[in-house]
């Protein structure tokens, strides 16, 4: 049997729903990672405790074991929802423990001198933050965002092992009906190199660009 | 029908998890050892003179980062015997996870030796220093002192990748868990103990990583 067009297809259906939860996983993650590197910087001290080891239990155990257990966990609450949202939940989750963590410390990197600034100028915590940190912070936080990103867009094939179909199972299974594994998971490794390459490339630029304006 | 959590049919099943995690642990060992080497054979083919193998080791980084570890795995272990290279779950496994690390070990290595300035080996030459005392107090303790935090966390990654390995049946702590979980039903029992092994494995790495770093691998402080 050879690789026709029909087994192309039913790739690029895998590779649709790659997409689509890496782009949940990273938007959701990004909207709850604000929040957690807001919470990690804070000046509460019970709140950044909790937040430190929500991140530390992520950074801690397998992509995969977060997988199964919110998958499992959610079956388990008698939620009754389709497998994509469970696993997209836990990609959100995910990523909200890795791009808090990173922009923690893009947060962290901007001198101190600037909130000293802008306290002197009596400048309040929301003001402080939009005006003055974070447009810095964005900046610093960039390049590592970009690597999460493609961190994240290859965790996605993990979703194949709870048997949720996207590019990477869905080259399993073309490559079980064709037995022409060489070809099929060469093709899937391709398309994903072609995606996740140039954002690598772009993370690269952006981080030597960061390099040479701070010197 | 409320289900309750029953975690005594996996704590039942203990032995069988610590000799997973302990499997896991050798898998991640030898996959280290393997990265380790790659990462250091790497970076020398990349500093070489033979820009063939330069650009060699540049696509096999860019290649082995831009793609799954998962569909790395399922090349070696399904895609590999067409062409007549059949391995078993556990040499798949290993192998896997050292050229995954050792595409990471090669970047940082790489980043560490570049760290050290022409200068520096300059004046160690001007001390008088011979080829061996400038490579080994000049540009490795520096290098490694360097690179040892970004290593040591790629090290912990990779153990937690290892639990990948169970997608080709290699014995490792989530294989050992997926046959108790068809055995028991008890799905997510079973994930969550096993979650918190990883995170005890990884914790207790993380610490002896940062003990052996204290001692070895930290700047004199007087």
């Amino acid at each position: 049997m050879v690789i026709g067009e029909n087994e192309i297809l039913f790739l690029l259906q895998g590779l649709k729903w790659t997409l689509a939860l890496s782009a949940i996983g990273f938007v959701g993650g990004g909207v709850f990672g604000f929040l957690v590197a807001l919470a990690r910087t804070s000046e509460r001290k019970g709140l950044k405790r909790i937040v430190a080891g929500y991140i530390s239990v992520f950074q801690g155990t397998p992509l995969l074991m977060q997988l199964f257990v919110v998958y499992y966990g959610i079956a388990l609450l008698g939620i009754n929802i389709d497998a994509w949202i469970a696993v997209a939940l836990a990609f959100t989750l995910h990523a909200s423990a890795f791009l808090g963590e990173i922009w923690r410390g893009a947060i962290q990197a901007v001198p101190k001198g600037q909130t000293e600034a802008a306290n002197a100028l009596s400048l309040h915590y929301l003001s402080r933050m939009k005006d003055v940190i974070l447009p810095q912070a964005f900046r610093i936080a960039l390049p590592a965002t970009v690597g999460f990103l493609v961190q994240l867009i290859k965790g996605t094939s993990l979703a194949a092992i709870v048997g949720f179909i996207e590019l990477a199972r869905a080259g399993q299974i073309v490559s079980n009906q064709t037995y022409r594994p060489l070809i099929v998971f060469g093709i899937v490794g391709a398309i994903y190199f072609s995606i996740c390459w140039p954002l690598s490339l772009y993370g690269a630029r952006l981080e030597n660009q960061l390099a040479t304006g701070s010197r | 029908m409320p289900y309750s959590l029953e975690f005594s049919v996996v704590f039942d099943k203990m032995p069988q998890l610590l000799a997973g995690a302990l499997a896991t642990i050798g898998l991640a060992l030898a996959g280290m050892t393997l990265a380790m080497l790659i990462g250091v054979c790497g970076v020398a083919a990349r500093q070489s003179r033979s820009l063939l193998l330069r650009r060699v080791v540049i696509v096999f980084v860019e290649v082995v980062r831009n793609t799954p570890f998962l569909v790395q795995i399922f090349f070696i272990f399904f895609a590999l015997p067409q062409i007549g290279i059949r391995l078993n779950p556990t040499v798949t496994a290993i192998i896997a996870l050292g050229l995954n690390g050792g595409a990471y070990a090669i970047e940082i290595i790489r980043g560490g030796v570049e760290s050290i300035h022409r200068g520096q080996i300059e004046a160690g030459m001007a001390l008088g220093l011979h080829k061996g005392q400038i490579f080994r107090m000049i540009v490795l303790k520096p290098a490694l002192r360097a690179i040892y935090p970004s290593l040591t966390s790629q090290f912990v990654m990779l153990t937690l990748t290892s639990s990948v390995c169970t997608s080709i049946a290699a014995y490792e702590l989530t294989s050992v868990a997926q046959i108790i979980e068809s055995d028991t039903f008890r799905s997510f029992e079973v994930y969550f103990t096993i979650t918190i092994m990883y995170l005890i494995i990884a914790w207790m790495m993380m610490g002896m990583f940062s003990l052996i770093g204290r001692y070895f691998f930290s700047y004199p402080t007087r």
